[in-house]
């Protein structure tokens, strides 16, 4: 049907400025899909690197057994309770083969780090001030894995070694404390250890920086009494939107309970499900608007070229060519409005910080989540879809009525 | 129906109405007509007299309401759409009163057009006989000019090029001279019958001129929907 794409590139062609309009109202069409679809995208990344960023995609915590009951073994159906141990002081549960698993889970593909940690409460002294913190024991190396604490550091070093801590900027303004002091920390396991301020960070949560700190895995294993094994182990993602499947699959490698970010995150699935249906109605708007551009504009050319299309079909042009020559038209008009508003997209969004650099009070605009194969693949099907109806209507044209007027 | 030996097409009692019941009107009354191979023949008649009417059924862009039609031994009365547009293509040229040129191609493109639709492009060999036939019309220096940028009779004469494009029997004219000043009308009459004498194509020709059907051998004339002489 070579002659059938000359002659609908003629008819392009023949009226170029109303071709031009036509392709650039198409364009506009495609161009806000794509805005659209990077903002959206972008803003969903944005939301999600400042919620869960920060935290373990997934994560493995020992399991704190309840303490044995004991059942009278005559009356089981009665249940009378003989014996009950009281829960101790101590609930920390403890994951012992955690060595065996980490290098297991650092094979498992999608991993991007694992972190081994103990985790507790104790009560953070200076002089006569004291302060509840919740103590996090890190493996020396892997103190950024999860949270970028060297990202966020503002004094001192992240690096964590034996007698050191790393406190919140927030925490060493309550107990006024600088780089260099040092300041005792005592256990939930009453354990007491002086350690020196080696680092203050500044994340800007005001939990974490007033209550968090930092101390080396083997400070913390002195701290909690544990010496071996540890409390959790964090893990991070290349992909975060992969969480669940990762999390099932190192439940099945290692029969551990690794639970994903997403549990207890439904409110903020719900908002983001939210978020993506508004673009999703916005992209379909948008392509609608093309659509019926498309098709307005084709069946306008369809009346106006009646008595060519008349002549046409009194020269031996079937039905088919005729439908052909305006489909043609449309799904041209579709490449080259689709094509168009895709690349006017793209260099708009160029300007644009990337994901990675995304900042407080811009837009939120990912460039790579443009959709622009999608968006000139929908484009072109529409229009095509478009042009079906100006096409039949122009095969349907009686050649003796077009060609008398 | 058997169609004679040196006819190229017979009707016969062929009946046309148009809209129905009170306002229905009736423009062919039962109109038999047969042309013979080779024949230059005038169709004469005054205005609403059905010789319009009877071209565009000849040119199978129309159905009688009744009657029959038979052309190089096929039954064109029960052919369906498809096949009526290729023995269209193939056996019927069409000149109108206005050319009826495409007006975004050129003279050449316009001349080629029958051929190239039903190969489905633009052969070589279809430019050759399309620049044949220019030079053939006299209208060598305008092979390929935009069609809107030529005069009245290179337009007419771009449209009896393209009805002889692919070599059919007949080729039916309605005033093909109606939209000319004399001169003009004078050249394009002389090459139809010069086509006509050289390669022996049918040409019926409807018009209002005494003059132009004196140029043909055989004059029909139309009369209240049929031939009455």
């Amino acid at each position: 049907m070579l002659y059938a794409l000359k002659i609908a590139g003629r008819y392009l062609t023949a009226s170029k400025a109303q071709t031009a309009l036509l392709i650039v109202g198409v364009a506009v069409g495609v161009f806000i899909f794509i805005f659209m679809s990077a903002l959206i995208g972008g803003l969903a990344e944005f939301i999600l690197s400042r919620t869960v960023g920060d935290i373990s995609h997934i994560t493995i915590e020992a399991e704190i057994d309840d303490p044995a009951v004991l059942i009278s073994p005559n009356d089981l159906d009665g249940g009378h309770v003989l014996f009950v141990t009281e829960r101790g002081r101590d609930r920390t549960a403890t994951l012992s083969d955690a060595a065996t698993w980490l290098p297991l889970i650092e094979a498992v593909p999608g991993v991007r780090a694992v972190s081994p940690q103990i985790t507790g409460a104790g009560f953070l002294t200076r002089g006569a001030q004291v302060s509840q913190v919740s103590v996090t024991g890190l493996e020396p190396g892997k103190e950024s894995a999860i949270l970028d604490l060297e990202g966020y550091m503002v004094a001192g070093t992240v690096r964590l070694g034996s007698g050191l801590i790393v406190l919140g900027n927030r925490l060493t303004d309550d107990l006024a404390l600088s780089l260099g002091q040092t300041l005792r920390l005592q256990s939930s396991n009453g354990v007491t250890a002086t350690l020196t301020l080696s680092g203050i960070f500044d994340t800007g949560n005001g939990g974490m920086d007033g209550a968090r700190a930092f101390v080396s895995l083997s400070t913390a294993r002195t701290l909690f009494a544990m010496p071996q094994g540890v409390t959790q182990i964090e893990i991070k993602l290349d992909d975060l939107n992969a969480a669940d499947t990762t999390a099932l699959r190192i439940s099945g490698l290692t029969g551990l309970d690794a639970v994903p970010w997403t549990d207890g995150a439904e409110q903020l699935m719900e908002a983001l499900n939210a978020q993506a249906q508004t673009g999703y109605f916005l992209k379909t708007f948008a392509l609608i608007t093309i659509v019926i551009g498309v098709a307005s504009a084709l069946l306008l050319s369809t009346y106006r070229r009646r008595p060519e299309i008349g002549i046409m079909r009194a020269m031996g042009a079937s039905r088919g060519f005729v439908v052909f020559v305006f489909v043609t038209q449309g799904a041209m008009i579709g490449l080259m409005g689709g094509v168009t508003g895709a690349a006017l997209g793209y260099l708009a969004l160029l300007p644009f910080p990337s994901r990675d650099a995304f900042q407080a009070g811009t837009l939120p605009l990912d460039i790579t989540q443009g959709s622009y194969g999608l968006a000139i693949a929908l484009t072109l099907i529409g229009a095509i879809l478009a042009s079906i109806l100006p096409a039949r209507s122009a095969a349907r044209v009686d050649p003796v009525t077009a060609i008398g007027q | 129906m058997t169609i004679s030996q040196s006819a190229l097409l017979e009707v016969s009692d062929l009946v046309k109405t148009f809209g129905t019941g009170d306002v229905a009107t009736r423009v062919l009354r039962g109109l038999s007509l047969s042309l013979a191979k080779g024949e230059m023949a005038a169709l004469l008649g005054p205005s609403g007299s059905g010789k319009s009417t009877l071209l565009t059924i000849l040119g199978t862009l129309m159905k009688p309401t009744s009657g029959s039609y038979n052309m190089l031994d096929q039954d064109l009365i029960a052919a369906d759409d498809n096949q009526l547009t290729v023995f269209r293509n193939l056996h019927i040229g069409f000149v109108f009163q206005f050319h009826n040129l495409l007006p975004d191609f050129t003279a050449l493109e316009n001349v080629i057009f029958p051929t190239a639709v039903r190969m489905g492009r633009e052969t070589s060999a279809a430019r050759d006989r399309g620049r044949d036939l220019l030079v053939r019309m006299g209208l060598e220096e305008r092979i390929n000019f935009p069609s809107t940028k030529l005069s009245g009779g290179q337009k007419q004469r771009v449209a009896v090029a393209r009805a002889l494009m692919n070599g059919p029997e007949l080729v039916l004219a309605d005033e093909p001279t109606g939209n000319l000043d004399r001169a003009s009308a004078s050249q394009v009459m002389e090459l139809i019958g010069q086509i006509n004498r050289e390669e022996g194509t049918t040409f019926l020709i409807s018009t209002h001129d005494e003059k132009i059907a004196g140029l043909c051998r055989r004059q029909l004339v139309v009369g209240d929907g049929i031939v009455t002489g």
